[in-house]
Parts: C-alpha cells; structure tokens; sequence
C-alpha cells in the first residue's frame, strides 16, 4: 500500500465573508509526504495564517478538501477534528505558550491530556521527550525561569510528546535571537532527521532556507520556490 | 447530562465508523477488540514519529475515493477523562492563591451567614423548647367546652364536676390537679378594714377566685407565709383566705401570724396564708383565694371554670385524650383540653419563624459571592486566551474547554461553600458557648450549605465558560504571550 501524503490540500480557497469579501487563500494546492521538511513563507497579511490555521485543523476551507493523513478532514466534526488535531499535529509557536504556573514537566504532559496518550505511558513519554530536547535536567522548573531558547525547546518537547505526524512551527524563532534561533532549528532538523513530516512558517528568509522545499504565499496564491 | 450522552453517542458512532471498515483502512485495531490506540506504543520513540507511525500503518483508507472517515479511536480513560479535568481545575484554581481568597470571600460570607441564621433559629428552637418543657410540657389545662349561642355571647357547653380533681388523680401520668373559679362577688369591695372611708381613694378591689385545696401545688406556686386552706377548710366551707402576693400588699397585709381579717363587702374572711411564685394561672398573685364550697356557700358559685392538672413529662398526650372521658364519661366532647405540643411540632413551629431578615442578606451575599466568581472566573478566562488557544491547538474540544472552567469555578464555589459552611457552624457553637445554650445544627444544614457553594459556582462558571469555549484558537496563538 502507497503511503498517503501527511497533508494534500486540493483546490483550496478560504473566503471571508465582507463586505468585501477577503480571500485570504485562493485555489491552493499542496502535498507534503511523511517525511518532507516545507517552509513557508511569506510577508504579513499574505495569508501565511490563514495557512497555519487550515493545515492545524483549526479552520475549514471554504471551497476544496484537505486530506490530512488520508483522512478528508472536511467530512469530520468539530470533536473529531479535535481528537485528530490533538493525535496527528504538533504545535509549536512563536509565543511559546508555556503555562507560566506550571513545571517544564507538566506543561510537557499537558499536550498527552487531550491526545488520548495512555496514562500509564504520559510521564515516562514526556521525560523521553524533554530528554530528546536536552532539558532533562530542567524538568521541575518554572518556564519563567528558562531562557528563550530552553522555553521553545519546552514546547517542541511538548509538540512531539504526542507522536504527531506532522509538526507545525509558526515562526519558531521570531522570538529569539539569532544564536539560539539557529540552535532550534537544528533541533527542528534533528528531529526531521528522525523522520518526523515538518512544515515552518516563516517570515525569515534564513530559517526558510533551510527547508528542504520551499513555498512562498503571496496575496493568497501559493508559488514553489525550490 | 445533555453532552455527556450526546458525547457517548458520537463516541459509539466514532467506533462504528472504526470498526466497519477495519480490512480497508487500518488504525492499528488490535485483535483483542474494538479498542485500539494511534500513538505509539512505546515511551522510547516518542520523539520521533514519521517511521513510528509507518509502522502502525495508520490510516491508510483511501480518502480521495469517498471511503469512511477514519478518526482515531481513543479510550476514554486517555483522553482529558474526570482525573484530568479535575487536575487541570485545580492547577487553575489554585494558580493564583491571593485572588481566590477575594473570589471565595464572598461565598464565604453568603454561607456562612446562611448557616448561622439557620443554626441560630435552631439552636433558638431547642433553647425555648427546653424552657417549656420545665412548666409547659407537664402542664394541662382543662375547660367546659364552650359555643357562641344566636346573640353572639359565649356559653359553656360542658360543666366541670367539683370533684374533678378526685377523678382525674386515678388517671395514669398525673401528678397533680385542682380547680380554680373566679367568683363573681357582686360588685362587694374586699377591704382589710370594714370601714368606710369617704376620703380614701378609690381603689379597684381584688379578684376573688375560688379554688380547691390541691390547686396551689397543681400551679406550683408557693407559700411565703402561713400555709394554703386544705381539703377540710373546703369541705366545711370555712370563711378562710389566701392571698396572692400583690393581693397581700394591695390590702396591707405581710403576715398572717395574728390572723388577720379582711372583708368581702361585710363578711369576714381569715387570712391563712400568702402564696407567691405561681407559674402558671399568674393571676392567681393578684386575687384573693376562697375555698370552691366557700364561694359556691357564700356567693353561689356555679361551677368551676379551669380544671389544672400537673402531670409527668410526656404523659400529654394520654392524659389529655383520657381527662376528658374521666370527668365525664358520657360526654367527654364537652371539655376542651390544652395539653403540651408534642416535642417536634414545637419546634418545626419554632423553626419555620427563622429570621426572615437574616435569610435574605445571607442570599444576598451569596448572590453577591456569585457574582464575584462569575467577574473573576470571566477575567481569568481573558487572562488565559493564551492558554485556552493552546489547549484547543493540542486537542480540546470546545466542550473540554467549557467543562474546565465550569469545573474551576464549582471548585471555587465548593470551597467557598466548606470554608463558610465551617465558619457559621463555629460562630453557632462559639455563641452558644458563650451564652450557655446547646448548640442545635441540622448536619444536613452544613453539608447541604456547602453544596449550595458549589452550585452557586457552578451557575456563576456558566457564562465565562461559554466566553472561554468560543475564544477563537489560532488569534489567542497569535495574540498574547
């Protein structure tokens, strides 16, 4: 059996109703294989969030389907989308989102509540994972005690906590300088050296460059660059 | 009730849509049954995920030709189950320690007031209750049935018997009985000295009451000086008697060792003896007493009026029902009998008069306390727009988010509710203590109190939770920090 693509958006268009009517995406079409490593990029207000939105499951096209994991994802409802969403995608964002109140490990754990990761495995896979991210020795600390970089490499841990098929990074290293902007890019790559399917949003020609494909939106429209 | 069952339902079709397909499309459907998990199976590779996930095969249906959606199936106990959901609360409610002392601050008064108007009502109930027991629960009065006859004045319809003391001390449970008339002495003054004195000023005369020898004990009075006129002074009709106490002074009499006198209009009557602490039939204090054949002798007394029976405490309710048939056997319906409430109508009288007053401000501030939960519950779910986008990105449902903060605010409701449920449970005992009464509390009253804080919490997360649930994910990612 052929492997389906991770994600395969066919024809689609995301509108927003006006007046005047915005089409934020217009007639995308892309396929990620299991594996591939995808940037996109793009200037603000080019539609780069409306992109990051569909592809997290977080919205719905208007018009054309997105099969994500071979899954149609347009005939699910929105407590199925969750569940896939939780199971199949990893976030990570430019805000971190850590939960300031709790540890590194548990806001490691927080991504294995919601992704049906059974309880008995939860700890030992969110150990597995700051360990994988070089943070096991910061397991019970506070994320307001982290640096930028540590606190990002909290949240990768935390996106890859769950097994996702798929990463989704949304300007990873917006908040960080450019050492350790770098650095978590190499964990970015690590990680797809393991196999992991990853896609990263970008403004940043440099972290863009380093993709093995990349894709640029402009005005809705998507165009490969390489 | 409503989403769980919606939710099992769409969690069955979740199954079905897995399981009908299990040949064409695999997620990794272990052959002991339905149950099966998409996540990797082992803690070591849960860093890496693309190989991983080749391995378990998963989902490979053929979407683009129309076959069923697959959604992976998850145990219910993985996913965001009530041990999660009640984690994730606390952690929440708990994250800011000085703000929910504020929050709680007012469902802690609202309870707390609420209890102790309740245990105050109640202690109250018990504290009269057990005064009355002293005098009223052993206390009965007897009277001829009366009816208003057609010009409206009222007449006796029974007539109690002169020997009516004598009849009802065989009766089981009674310790005592007499009985008191008043006597109608025709407009005659009742003077100490037989003189006319055009210059003294007009003074009302006191009562004259007749009654039997063994009414003094049956009212418990007691005498200061002297002694009470006894069964052969009644019997022979002597021209004795005994005066209340304010009666005693009114006439200028305080001691009856020189046997004095006093006057009903012309005739003599020797003082025996004063009587003083009367409890019940007060009057008693300001009359001057004859015995019953005196006054029916001296001033044609027809019958007694009031048959007052001392009896053992519980014995109320046999006495009365018996009484009546005692004194006289074929018309027991003409006396009407005041006996001692049974112990719990006395006091469900008692505590249905609970401070109206009280009640309402401890509503009030339980309203108030609601509204703070629901403000600051709101203000929180704004503080966290971060955090809800977060969990709505890694996989919670609206309906997961909704619960959470509903959950959080019945927890702070809850804890509100213990805090002054104990509060007001203290201040009753602490009162109590200190004015030596026995604190009464329906322990239904503290639990049910505390539960009431939950709902209240609950009812104040309603509206934030809803708020929270339709924060659209991907603009809180974007927004905050």
């Amino acid at each position: 059996m052929i492997a389906a693509p991770v994600v395969e958006l066919v024809n689609v268009t995301r509108s927003f109703p006006g007046p005047p009517e915005v089409q934020a995406l217009k007639s995308v079409n892309l396929r990620v294989e299991r594996g591939d490593y995808l940037s996109i990029v793009g200037p603000s207000g080019s539609g780069k969030s409306t992109m990051l939105n569909l592809l997290g499951l977080l919205d719905r096209p208007s018009v054309g389907e997105y099969h994500l994991d071979g899954r149609n994802t347009s005939l699910l409802d929105e407590r199925q989308r969750a569940i896939v969403r939780g199971g199949t995608i990893g976030f990570v964002f430019q805000a971190f989102h850590l939960l300031p109140h709790r540890t590194v490990l548990d806001n490691v754990l927080l991504a294995t509540l919601y992704s049906g990761v059974p309880r008995g495995e939860r700890e030992d896979r969110a150990r597995a994972a700051l360990d994988r991210v070089g943070l096991n020795h910061r397991l019970d600390f506070l994320p307001g005690t982290l640096s930028g970089g540590e606190r990002q490499r909290v949240a990768v841990a935390r996106a890859v906590v769950a097994s996702p098929e798929l990463l989704l990074a949304d300007e990873p290293t917006g908040n960080l300088d450019e050492t350790t902007g770098s650095e978590v890019m190499d964990l970015f790559e690590e990680l797809h050296a393991d196999g992991l399917t990853l896609i990263v949003i970008t403004h940043d020609q440099a972290v863009s460059d380093r993709a093995d494909r990349r894709v640029r939106i402009t005005d809705g429209r998507l165009s490969v660059l390489s | 009730m409503t989403f769980s069952s919606k939710r099992m339902l769409r969690r069955r079709s979740a199954h079905t849509d897995a399981d009908a397909p299990a040949g064409l499309a695999s997620i990794a459907v272990d052959p002991s049954g339905a149950e099966s998990h998409v996540s990797a199976p082992s803690a070591a590779t849960s860093a890496r995920s693309g190989p991983t996930a080749d391995e378990q095969s998963a989902a490979q249906s053929d979407a683009f030709s129309g076959t069923p959606i697959i959604v992976p199936v998850i145990r219910r106990a993985d996913r965001f189950s009530v041990q999660d959901l009640l984690v994730e609360a606390s952690y929440g409610v708990g994250a800011r320690p000085s703000r929910l002392v504020m929050t709680t601050l007012g469902t802690v008064l609202g309870i707390a007031s609420l209890v102790v108007t309740i245990g105050f009502a109640q202690t109250a109930a018990g504290q009269i209750s057990n005064q009355f027991d002293a005098v009223s629960a052993t206390q009965i009065l007897i009277e001829p049935a009366a009816t208003r006859n057609s010009s409206g004045a009222e007449q006796a319809t029974g007539r109690l018997p002169w020997d009516a003391p004598e009849r009802v001390d065989r009766l089981a449970g009674v310790e005592r009985a007499g009985l008191v008339a008043d006597v109608d002495v025709a407009g005659q003054p009742v003077t100490s000295v037989p003189v006319n004195d055009p210059s003294a000023a007009q003074t009302l005369s006191p009562a004259v009451i007749a009654a039997s020898s063994g009414l003094l004990a049956a009212v418990r009075g007691q005498v200061v000086t002297g002694r009470f006129f006894d069964a052969g002074h009644d019997e022979r009709g002597d021209r004795v008697a005994v005066l209340g106490e304010r009666a005693a002074e009114t006439l200028g009499i305080n001691r009856v060792d020189s046997q004095p006198s006093i006057f009903i209009g012309e005739v003599s009557y020797t003082v025996i003896g004063i009587i003083d602490g009367v409890e019940r039939r007060a009057n008693l204090l300001d009359a001057v007493i004859v015995p019953l054949n005196t006054a029916r002798v001296q001033f044609g007394l027809t019958a007694p009026a009031e048959l007052h029976v001392q009896i053992e405490v519980g014995a109320g309710t046999l006495v009365s029902r018996q009484a009546p048939i005692a004194l006289d056997p074929s018309a027991p319906e003409n006396f009407t009998v005041q006996a001692p409430a049974a112990a719990s109508s006395l006091q469900d009288n008692i505590q249905a008069d609970i401070n109206i007053v009280f009640l309402t401000l401890g509503i009030l501030a339980l309203l108030a306390g609601g509204l703070g939960i629901a403000n600051v519950t709101l203000l929180s779910v704004m503080e966290r727009v971060g955090e809800i986008g977060l969990r709505r990105a890694l996989g919670a449902t609206k309906h997961d988010i909704a619960r959470q903060f509903i959950v959080e605010s019945a927890v702070i409701g809850l804890l509100g509710g213990l805090i002054g449920s104990a509060l007001g449970v203290f201040a009753v005992v602490a009162v109590s203590l200190l004015q030596g009464w026995t604190p009464i509390l329906d322990p239904f009253v503290a639990i049910g109190a505390a539960l009431l804080g939950t709902i209240v919490g609950l009812a104040a997360g309603a509206y934030p939770a809803v708020r929270a649930s339709n924060i659209e994910p991907i603009t809180a990612l974007r927004g905050g920090t």
